[in-house]
């Protein structure tokens, strides 16, 4: 082998003398590189964003909600046969050990009134501890107490949403608004949170005492959902073990029946979010990982035609006293320096092309630097796969014929 | 003298389809250190065989071939590769320079391939080389601003540059006008009295005359070995030429 600065020196040249084909060459690596660690990155992006959402939904959550109930083999579907009640939250007030806040969660929704303009939006009774679990600060007045779930007063906390498109500028605190009709006191503003991991604004609500949304707007006595947290994160499995023993009790459920009610908690629902958005990564990556190996064949293409194109410099550089090794290695050289140069680029305008999703647009994306070395060490290799089989057939040209090509 | 090329009973057999070609049917030769020689012959005579086989291009059918005290018949192909760096300095008929690339660059080239680094410093080789063959100047030029005989010029730098036993030239004069040729020929001459030894192909009497001696062939064999009658001196009718105009 001859030096390998010589044989870089001999590569470098003649990449710059075909400047435009050598860009046109490594193209392909360019945007395969830059669209893998593009991909990627919007794929880990919303995976951390959502993992962010669902971590800020509340702490140590667990939620129980009802399960689908079977009547005679019948299956109606997840809570089709609600059970759930206010005793139930009451009960595991009572029992419960490892937990710390908990609170019912009574869904409704409908038109509200107030300062001369109409909104629609979801309304929903919860108790006092809903603020804790949440971690849900006031940006103005304050949250309903105990006192006033059990007097069913008709007070409410509203988001930042309603407060903008109901009470504009006025100071809602303190002023009417109509739910569905009955008149109702705002007594605090939601600071803003903005969406959530499916798109929705949670500042578009409305909430009120538990007991005077189940009695005074539904009229029911069953109950949608109820949130807790555990004391601490370590607690949340031996929380939600409880949970389910107390409402086993409350509920009547014999020992081998199924139970009519499901307890999550964010962990679990953390991983199948992030599962489906790990699968959605892969599967861009993969997408851009074959446009990687296309920008491979593009090289070896280009190489190919380099060779026939530069048989009579072969046949020079033979005759003047190049083994074929040489000229092996300086084409396998040339696609090498040619795809890792395009991965470099690929690199840079990745970082640029991120740079311009985060600035400009809703798209988040999180640049992996272990994906960026990959798709780089991927460049590569690709150029040696790719380079090998135009630099061996450069290589084993017979000198005669090749001086003689036209 | 010492013996630069000595070739015994060389035969070369081409096997085209099922026909046998004989390029070469015995051919013995020796050249000396310092000869300037040419080959001359119609075309089919084998005298392209012949020099590709002195060049180590290709190997010979049968015989024996000694290259400056070396058995070439018995070598490697890589160690042909290194023979042609090491010993051979090839000038071409169409010139044979890479494209785009200076003059110094283009008689650097042998040198990027010498494994023994005979020469130390390669930018200073290569132009002395340049100016030895009278192209100081142009040594950033690249051929597509070179006119024919400059450009041959520069092979002719380049074959020099790495002090090769011997300069092989086929029909270097094949592409030039005849005022050139004799540029060419006086070129070769005074690397020559230089005491670079020099072997050259050629169909054309003309260019002959310019060599110390002269061989030609016919069908594959040597039918004449001689000194021309006159030895021509290339200045000299350069100047004659230039009269004429």
């Amino acid at each position: 082998m001859l030096q390998l600065k010589n044989m870089f020196k001999v590569s470098y040249k003649s990449i710059m003398k075909n400047r435009m084909r050598s860009l046109l060459t490594s193209l392909g690596i360019i945007i395969g590189v830059s669209a893998v660690i593009v991909m990627v990155g919007i794929g880990s992006g919303s995976q951390q964003r959502i993992e962010q959402e669902i971590a800020s939904m509340g702490d140590n959550m667990i939620i129980v909600f009802p399960s689908f109930s079977q009547r005679g083999g019948v299956s109606r579907g997840a809570g089709s046969f609600n059970r759930m009640t206010m005793e139930d939250v009451e009960a595991i007030q009572k029992d419960a050990t490892c937990l710390k806040y908990i609170s019912a969660i009574v869904m409704s929704s409908g038109q509200v009134i107030a300062n001369g303009k109409n909104w629609n939006t979801s309304i929903q009774g919860v108790d006092p501890d809903y603020q804790h679990i949440r971690m849900w600060k006031l940006k103005s007045g304050e949250f309903f107490t105990e006192k006033d779930i059990r007097a069913r007063k008709k007070v409410a906390v509203i988001g930042q949403t309603v407060a903008e498109n109901v009470f504009g500028n006025i100071d809602p605190v303190g002023q009417k608004i109509r739910i569905r009709n009955t008149p109702f006191k705002v007594i605090g503003v939601l600071e803003p949170k903005g969406q959530d991991g499916r798109g929705q604004d949670q500042d578009d609500i409305i909430y009120a005492p538990s007991t005077t949304v189940l009695t005074k707007l539904k009229g029911d006595r069953y109950i949608n959902m109820i949130n807790a947290s555990a004391t601490t994160l370590e607690d949340i499995p031996k929380a939600q073990e409880e949970l389910a023993d107390i409402l086993r009790r409350e509920h009547k459920i014999g020992y081998g029946k199924e139970d009519d009610f499901m307890v999550a908690n964010q962990t679990s629902i953390t991983e199948m979010a992030s599962e489906t958005s790990r699968i959605m990564t892969m599967l861009l990556g993969a997408v851009a990982a074959v446009s990687l190996i296309v920008g491979g064949i593009g090289i070896m293409n280009i190489m190919l035609v380099s060779v026939t194109e530069r048989t009579r410099e072969i046949g020079i550089r033979l005759s003047l006293g190049a083994r074929s090794g040489d000229i092996l290695t300086q084409f396998l050289l040339e696609a090498v320096v040619l795809s890792l140069t395009g991965g470099l680029i690929g690199i840079i305008l990745s970082l640029a092309i991120a740079g311009i999703l985060n600035t400009w647009t809703e798209i988040y994306t999180l640049i992996n630097p272990l994906i960026a070395v990959l798709s780089f060490s991927f460049s590569g290799a690709v150029g040696i796969f790719f380079g090998f089989y135009p630099a061996r057939k450069a290589s084993v040209l017979n000198p005669i014929d090749a001086l003689r090509y036209e | 003298m010492k013996s630069v090329i000595q070739i015994n009973d060389i035969k070369k057999i081409y096997h085209i389809g099922e026909i046998d070609v004989h390029a070469l049917r015995g051919v013995n030769l020796s050249v000396n250190e310092g000869e300037f020689i040419s080959i001359m012959g119609p075309s089919g005579s084998g005298k392209s065989t012949l020099m590709n086989l002195i060049g180590c291009l290709d190997e010979p059918t049968s015989g024996k071939y000694e290259l400056d005290g070396i058995d070439v018949s018995s070598l490697s192909k890589d160690e042909y590769a290194d023979v042609r760096n090491q010993k051979i300095g090839f000038v071409f008929q169409g010139f044979n320079l890479l494209p785009r690339t200076t003059a110094l660059e283009n008689v650097e080239l042998p040198l990027l391939y010498d494994r023994n680094h005979r020469i130390k410093d390669p930018i200073k080789a290569a132009k002395e080389a340049l100016e030895r063959v009278g192209l100081a100047e142009r040594i950033d030029h690249v051929p597509s601003q070179l006119s024919g005989g400059q450009q041959q010029r520069v092979a002719i730098a380049r074959a020099l540059v790495n002090k090769p036993s011997i300069i092989l030239a086929d029909e270097p004069t094949g592409n030039l006008d005849t005022k050139t040729s004799i540029e060419i020929m006086s070129v070769f001459q005074e690397l020559n009295d230089q005491g670079i030894t020099i072997l050259l192909v050629t169909h054309e009497n003309d260019i002959s005359y310019y060599t110390r001696r002269i061989v030609k062939l016919r069908d594959g064999r040597i039918i004449k070995d001689e000194k021309p009658q006159k030895i021509h001196i290339a200045s000299k009718d350069l100047e004659l030429v230039e009269e004429d105009i």
